[in-house]
C-alpha cells in the first residue's frame, strides 16, 4: 500500500484514502464540435503507459476530497513528489520536499 | 524424442538418462523471415502455429528472460469461453476447442481438465448479467448454465450457501467445460513443438530497439544479443507492450497494472471445480499439486512492479474465507504478482499496426492464459499472412479510432 502525500491536506495518508483517477495532464479537445476521430481517440484511450515515471491524478476521497496529481515511478512505486490540480508537472529530476 | 509408452519404458529402464533437451537454445542468426517478441504461451504459440500451419520455419522467438516466466507463469491457469460479445466467444470457443486437443496435438501433457468453472451471483444485477450471458452463450453453440444455489453446492461442497452470509449465493453460471491445465507445460509444450520445428527460441535477448528502413518499415531489432534482421515482427510482450510500442514510436490504447495471485499450503483435494465471484472479487481452484489457487484483483494504480498491494490480496482472502469457511485456517505459501496490458474495453488487440511489418498481440488484460491457443493460431495467421485471421479482425487497434469496441468489462470487471 501506497503512502500518499495530499498537497491539499499536507500529510502522507495510506493509499486506500485515495481514489486513483488516471494519467494527468490528459487534455480534452479545446474545440469538440471540429475534433476528429483521430483526436477523440488518442484523448479517450491512448495512454503512456511508461515504465519509469508517471505524472498521475489521484483523489483523496476520504480526505479533502480534491484531485491533484502526482509523479510516481511505476518500477519502484515509489512517489516522486505531488503536486496540485493545475500545477505544471515539476521536473523529476529536481524533486520537491515531501514527506510533509 | 516422442513421449510415448514405449519411449517411457525404455527410458525407465535406462535410469532417465537419455531424454534430451526440449527445446535447442541456438544463438540467434544474423536474419530471419519473423520474428516474435515474448517467450511466453501466446508467443510460443505463435512461432508454433506459424511453422506448422504456414511453413515458416527461418522464424525466431525472442525473450527478455526465461520462457514462460512473465505472466504464464503467474496466472491462475482458468479456462472458459462463455463471454457475452460474438466476437469474444468466437476467439475464446476457437482457444476452448484447441485446448480440448491441445496434449495430443503437441504431444506434450499440458493437463488440461475440464473440471468446470461456476462464476457465483451475489444479487440481482449479477442473476440479470449471468442469465445474459447463459443465453448469449447458448445461442452461440457454446455450453453455459444457470443453476440454483443448492446445485451449485452439490457441484463444490465446500461452498457455504448459508442465505444468511454478507453476500449470499443466490444462483451461479456454470460452464462444464471451463477448467484448468498446466501453465508452464503450456509454455514447454508449446516451445518443444516449435523448436522441433526449427524455430529458434532465444532467451535471454531483451530487444532495445526496433529498427526501420527509411520507408518505414520494420528492418529488425536491436537486441541485448546483438543487431537481427528481419522485415516482421510480432510482439507479444503483455505488459511490457507499450514499452516495446513506444521503440516503433507507436502509443497504445494499454494501461500495464500489477495482478496478484496467491497459493495455499498442499492438501487433499477438497474442490472439485473453478469457482469464480466477480462481485466480491474472488475465485479459487485447487491444482493437482493440492495447493488452492487463488486470484485477486489488480491494484488501482499502473505499475510495473510485478508486486501487488496486500490490501488487494486480503480483500480478496476475506471473500475467500466467507465462500468456503472451512479453509480459514490455511496458511498462504506464496503471493505474486504479474504485470497484466488492460484495453479500455477490457478485449484483446490482435493484428496490424501503423508502422509495416509490426504487428501485435496484446491487451489480453486480466485473462490472457484461456486464450493461449486460440491467439497463437490466429496472430500466426496474420503475421504469416499481412492480414488479420477472420476471427482476430474484429480485435483490431483501429477500432479505438471507428468506436467498435467489443465491450467484455461488465464480464471483467475484475480479475478472471
Amino acid at each position: 500500500m501506497l503512502l500518499i502525500p495530499c498537497p491539499y491536506c499536507e500529510t502522507s495518508r495510506p493509499e486506500i484514502e485515495f481514489r486513483h483517477a488516471g494519467e494527468a495532464h490528459v487534455a480534452r479537445p479545446l474545440d469538440p464540435e471540429t475534433a476528429g476521430d483521430k483526436t477523440w481517440s488518442e484523448y479517450l484511450y491512448f495512454r503512456a503507459n511508461p515504465k519509469g515515471v508517471i505524472a498521475e491524478r489521484w483523489r483523496h476521497v476520504s480526505g479533502c476530497g480534491r484531485f491533484f496529481n502526482c509523479l510516481r515511478d511505476t518500477i519502484s512505486d515509489k512517489i516522486l513528489t505531488t503536486y496540485r490540480a493545475g500545477e505544471p508537472r515539476p521536473d523529476p529530476q529536481a524533486p520537491k520536499e515531501t514527506g510533509r | 524424442m516422442r513421449f510415448s509408452f514405449l519411449n517411457v519404458a525404455r527410458q525407465a529402464l535406462a535410469g532417465n538418462q537419455g531424454w534430451p533437451e526440449q527445446w535447442r537454445s541456438p544463438e540467434p542468426k544474423a536474419a530471419y523471415d519473423a520474428i516474435i517478441v515474448g517467450a511466453g504461451g501466446h508467443g510460443l504459440a505463435t512461432a508454433y502455429y506459424m511453422a506448422k500451419e504456414h511453413g515458416l520455419t527461418n522464424i525466431a522467438v525472442v525473450e527478455k528472460g526465461w520462457l514462460g516466466g512473465g505472466n504464464t507463469g503467474r496466472n491462475t491457469t482458468i479456462i472458459r469461453s462463455n463471454y457475452l460479445w460474438e466476437e469474444s466467444q468466437a476467439i475464446y470457443e476457437h482457444a476452448l476447442k484447441l485446448w480440448e486437443g491441445l496434449s495430443e496435438e503437441l504431444n506434450y501433457n499440458v493437463m488440461y481438465s475440464a473440471r468446470g468453472v461456476m462464476m457465483l451471483a451475489h444479487n440481482a444485477h449479477d442473476v440479470q448479467v449471468f442469465k445474459r450471458h447463459v443465453h448469449a452463450n447458448r445461442l452461440a453453440g457454446i455450453d453455459n448454465e444457470w443453476i440454483s444455489p443448492e446445485e451449485a453446492k452439490a457441484f463444490c461442497p465446500i461452498l457455504n450457501i448459508s442465505r444468511t452470509i454478507r453476500y449470499p449465493i443466490v444462483g451461479a453460471a456454470l460452464q462444464r467445460r471451463g477448467g484448468t491445465a498446466r501453465h508452464d507445460a503450456v509454455a514447454w509444450g508449446y516451445a518443444r513443438g516449435a523448436s522441433g520445428r526449427g524455430v529458434d527460441i532465444i532467451q535471454n535477448c531483451e530487444v532495445t530497439g526496433i529498427r526501420r528502413d527509411p520507408s518505414g518499415a520494420v528492418a529488425g531489432l536491436e537486441t541485448t544479443r546483438g543487431f537481427v534482421a528481419t522485415k516482421k515482427v510480432g510482439i507479444v510482450a503483455a505488459g511490457h507492450t507499450s514499452v516495446l510500442m513506444g521503440m516503433a514510436g507507436v502509443r497504445m490504447p494499454l494501461e500495464s497494472y500489477p495482478l496478484q495471485a496467491l497459493v495455499s499450503e498442499p492438501i487433499k483435494p477438497i474442490m472439485p471445480c473453478v469457482v469464480m465471484s466477480n462481485t466480491i472479487h474472488a475465485y479459487m481452484s485447487q491444482s493437482d499439486k493440492g495447493e488452492l489457487v487463488i486470484g485477486a484483483g489488480t491494484d488501482a494504480y499502473t505499475s510495473y512492479s510485478q508486486t501487488g498491494g496486500l490490501h488487494i490480496a486480503t480483500h480478496t482472502l476475506d471473500a475467500i474465507c466467507e465462500l468456503f469457511p472451512n479453509v480459514r485456517r490455511m496458511r498462504m505459501l506464496r503471493n505474486w504478482g504479474g504485470i497484466v496490458d488492460v484495453t479500455p474495453d477490457r478485449s484483446p488487440i490482435i493484428g496490424k499496426t501503423p508502422v509495416p511489418g509490426l504487428f501485435v498481440n496484446c491487451g489480453w488484460g486480466t485473462g490472457g492464459f484461456k486464450a493461449t491457443p486460440g491467439s497463437g493460431h490466429v496472430f500466426a495467421h496474420t503475421v504469416a499472412k499481412g492480414e488479420p485471421h477472420p476471427i482476430a479482425a474484429p480485435f483490431s487497434l483501429d477500432r479505438f479510432r471507428t468506436g467498435r469496441l467489443i465491450d467484455e468489462a461488465a464480464a471483467a470487471a475484475v480479475a478472471h
